[in-house]
């Protein structure tokens, strides 16, 4: 049964629900700085793993939008010292670069090798350029970039219309969750839906596709502008946890540690890149805390290794093996069925 | 005399230093059952990607006309939004999907979501796919492939088809079913088939054009064409009889 | 008059630098479609290689121009052999799992060496010209570009070894009617692209402090260059050199060197989207 569709479009609510009261049961049994940086990390993760598992867009350098979005709130925020505009920015200008980006590489018949190329080269013109921007002579408003030094101390998130009110610690915590999970739901709907089906069509044959008379070009900018979007969610999130903004946040290191999460944790499910983030991103927390094994070994050896083993990464290896194995149950199943069947006397002959 | 749906005034492409279609003036009458044969390389496909979009013209290369627009340089998606429908000479399909969802993609464009799903059932019964339809297309034979994607095609009821290879990889009494098929098709669509197999194209009557080195060599009712001892040449070892 | 004469080798020394630097991928890419993420730490490692030899007392000469290709050369045969054998024809995959070696590389190679700054001083002193204070290593480096490219024109053209790679190039069918086993063939072809960015990387070893992460400086300009320039080997990663060299140098002199390297990264874009081939793909097609 081969529903490639339905299992994109299905929504396991008890899992989900479940999931959801664990994470907000989390606060009672533990501290929340850590987990807040894993949920930021994991909707950087979802926004990659739904434009490259399901409409076969591989972004070399989705921190490009993290970036844009960390940068975006930290220099609204300075420039008007109350949050909301600032949070609505962090999603609309990576929202528009990845729009007339995505438009120029999609409209324009580019292969996928060429299309990494291009992005890569965007995030890094971006890290070039903010870590060039020391001194006072670059500014915007009130905030000076900063070179590679980057922007401390803006406002952080307040609660919408009250800036004295400050959402930091737990309060921070629900927040980013509640942008974790909602974000999955968007993502979820968008598959369930016609345009997300005709994503699948795209990652599979995108030349049929457009013989069927889809615009794909116009498709794909779609959805490389909505998780632009969700990434530059996630890097605004990142600004107010971190307390800062460096040029690190363009970096390729950046983009490759998603690229790695995604692809390890299951590239074709929403719910492998977040996991992946997860684990690997509480890793690299663990590592960085001592220094005989560098990250980068590591990260490294890992995703060589998934690459040779386990191409399509751990959480569809899981599916797949789990329905291997309940194949050969049905099939034993059934040839007990008939081996019973063969051992009761047949009345009537002799 | 009536108004040519498809037209293409002096048609021309280059492949580097080859002129693969040669300054091609053809036209197609409504409801025309049309055979564009020739032998490899006569430049029967690069004429066939030309009205379908699939190779970028500008106004060098000549004009294209479908039923009076000037489609000349439009990408595949906007011709066949005029309500065109295309099989192309390696099955074009996908693979990761279901046959089932594969047409419900196709019908979905044109009925909308929920007629998507009726008529994308009445395709898969028309061309008796029933028992594979949940099946993964890049697990099937080459000769399902072919069908499915006429099963593509069908969905979206176009009042113009345009086939390349429709018999390859399929053999005896499909070959019987599929010309049964697009005789019915020609029925309320024009119809293109681009094939160098002469056995098939006997098969399915109506008119022929011949191409040799980029030009149109002859051009008339079947068994005329087909006799011709011109064309026989052209075919040098050729399945003609 | 000795502006221009300065303008005009800072362009050469920029060409030589992103020719030297891309060859390897150039080699690597045009010949088997393969994307090695990992070029930058190969180079990296020439540099290390030379260094520590340096150090130990070897001629410096004698590190960069042997030692380091030798070195880096076998480093690279054994990963094909280990992982790049197992992914061809899965260029994604490949760009995924090379990018995974070079972060284990610059792993290892802080781990043995740790991770401050390492160099040795250039062995040509510097010269005037005119008003300027030149360094005269640069002029080493345009002559070994120049060279190299020289070198691999006329191995790939006269030689019998050429001929095959060529023709490896175009599928596996021809080097196996030529009666090699085109395994074999792209195993030696990986090498010698390993090789030649050991070699870049140790003559651009005495230029600065080394460190793990230097291969990140050469990879994306390295990248952009062999993209931009398209499948022939030597034809596009000259002239892409030739371009991106001029404009970089150009802006860098009318303005910041940030913004000239910002503007070569911003060319690229727009090449990429007018020539999606490449400039060999549009350009002097037939070309090595």
């Amino acid at each position: 049964m081969n529903d490639a569709f339905a299992a994109a479009g299905r929504m396991r609510w008890g899992w989900f629900i479940a999931f959801a009261i664990a994470l907000v049961l989390l606060p009672a049994v533990s501290e929340t700085h850590t987990p807040t940086l894993l949920a930021i990390w994991a909707l950087f993760a979802l926004s990659l793993g739904l434009m490259w598992g399901y409409a076969g867009i591989l972004s070399f350098g989705h921190a490009a939008y993290f970036g844009l979005g960390a940068y975006t709130y930290a220099i609204t925020a300075m420039n008007t010292g109350e949050s909301t505009a600032p949070l609505l920015l962090a999603l609309f200008v990576p929202a528009c670069v990845a729009a007339v980006i995505g438009a120029m590489m999609f409209y324009g018949r580019i292969s996928d090798v060429y299309m990494g190329v291009i992005t890569l080269v965007v995030t890094l013109i971006l890290f070039k350029f903010m870590n060039a921007t020391a001194g006072d002579a670059y500014r915007i408003g009130d905030a000076r970039l900063g070179g590679f030094n980057g922007i401390p101390a803006f406002p952080i998130l307040n609660v919408p219309g009250d800036p004295s009110t400050q959402i930091f610690g737990t309060p921070f915590y629900y927040v980013s969750v509640f942008c974790l999970l909602g974000c999955y739901l968007v993502s979820r709907w968008i598959l369930a839906g016609a345009f997300g089906r005709v994503l699948l069509g795209i990652r599979e044959n995108q030349a049929r596709v457009e013989l069927l008379g889809y615009n794909a070009p116009a498709h794909k900018t779609a959805i490389f502008t909505v998780t632009a979007a969700m990434a530059g969610l996630a890097g605004c999130l990142f600004a107010n946890w971190a307390e800062i903004v460096t040029p690190s946040v363009f970096s390729l290191g950046q983009s490759a540690e998603v690229i790695v999460w995604v692809i390890a944790g299951g590239l074709g499910t929403l719910v492998g890149p977040m996991l992946g983030a997860a684990v690997l991103g509480m890793l690299k927390l663990l590592l960085g805390q001592q220094t005989l094994i560098d990250n980068s070994l590591v990260l490294g050896a890992i995703l060589i290794l998934v690459v040779l083993l386990v191409p399509r990464g751990v959480v569809p290896a899981f599916l797949a093996w789990r329905a291997r194995r309940e194949r050969g149950a049905a099939s034993r199943r059934s040839a007990q069925g008939t081996r019973r069947r063969r051992q009761r006397p047949v009345s009537g002959t002799t | 005399m009536s108004e040519p749906v498809v037209e293409t005034r002096d048609l021309s492409m280059r492949f580097g230093g080859v002129l693969a279609v040669n300054n091609v003036n053809f036209s197609l009458l409504d409801k025309e059952l049309r055979c564009l044969i020739g032998p490899n390389g006569a430049g029967k496909s690069t004429l066939f990607k030309c009205l379908t979009g699939q190779l970028a013209l500008d106004h060098s290369n000549g004009r294209v006309y479908i039923r009076g627009h000037d489609v000349t340089g439009w990408r595949p998606y906007e011709i066949v939004r005029l309500g065109v429908g295309i099989k192309t000479q390696v099955p074009s399909v996908m693979n990761g999907l279901s046959v089932w969802e594969n047409v419900w993609l196709s019908a979905r464009r044109i009925h909308g979501r929920d007629g998507a799903r009726g008529e994308a059932d009445r395709v898969i019964g028309e061309l008796g796919l029933g028992q594979i339809a949940r099946q993964q297309v890049g697990e099937l034979a080459h000769g399902q492939r072919q069908i499915v994607e006429l099963g593509l095609v069908l969905a979206q009821r176009p009042w113009l088809v345009l086939l390349d290879e429709p018999a390859a990889g399929i053999t005896g009494a499909e070959t019987e079913r599929l010309v049964e098929l697009i005789r019915q098709i020609n029925q309320n669509a024009t119809v293109v088939v681009v094939d160098h197999d002469m056995h098939f194209v006997k098969m399915l009557g109506g008119k022929v054009t011949v191409m040799h080195q980029g030009q149109v060599l002859m051009e008339g009712a079947s068994e005329r064409v087909l006799s011709d001892s011109r064309v026989r040449e052209v075919y040098i070892g050729g399945r003609a009889k | 008059m000795d502006f221009a004469a300065v303008v005009t080798l800072e362009i050469l020394y920029m060409i030589a630098f992103l020719a030297l630097t891309s060859a390897g991928l150039a080699i690597v890419f045009g010949m088997m479609r393969v994307i090695n993420l990992a070029h930058g730490e190969f180079v990296m490692l020439g540099g290390y290689t030379t260094i520590a030899c340096a150090k130990a007392g070897i001629n410096i000469y004698f590190a960069m121009l042997v030692l380091a290709p030798l070195v880096v050369g076998i480093f690279g045969l054994v990963v094909e052999r280990l992982v790049v054998r197992h992914l061809y024809g899965r260029m994604i995959d490949t760009m995924l799992a090379t990018w995974g070696l070079s972060l284990l590389m610059v792993g290892l190679v802080s781990l043995i060496f740790g991770n401050t700054a390492v160099s040795v001083p250039a062995p040509i002193p510097g010269y005037q010209l005119g008003n300027f204070q030149m360094g005269g290593y640069n002029l080493f480096i345009i002559a070994v570009a120049t060279l190299m490219v020289i070198g691999l024109w006329l191995l790939l053209r006269t030689t019998r070894i050429g001929l095959v790679a060529r023709g490896a190039m175009q599928s596996a069918e021809v080097a196996s009617s030529l009666g090699y086993n085109p395994n074999i063939v792209y195993m030696w072809t990986f090498t010698a692209g390993a090789a030649l960015s050991g070699l870049a990387g140790g003559v651009l070893a005495p230029l600065t402090g080394l460190l793990p992460s230097s291969g990140g400086a050469y990879i994306a300009k390295a990248f952009i260059t062999v993209i931009t320039g398209g499948a022939a080997v030597i034809a596009g990663t000259l002239s892409s050199s030739v371009i991106f060299g001029t404009i970089n140098q150009l802006v860098s002199f009318a303005s910041t060197p940030v913004l000239g390297e910002i503007a070569m990264l911003a060319l690229a874009i727009v090449l990429l989207r007018l020539m999606p081939q490449g400039i060999t793909g549009r350009f002097f097609r037939n070309s090595t």
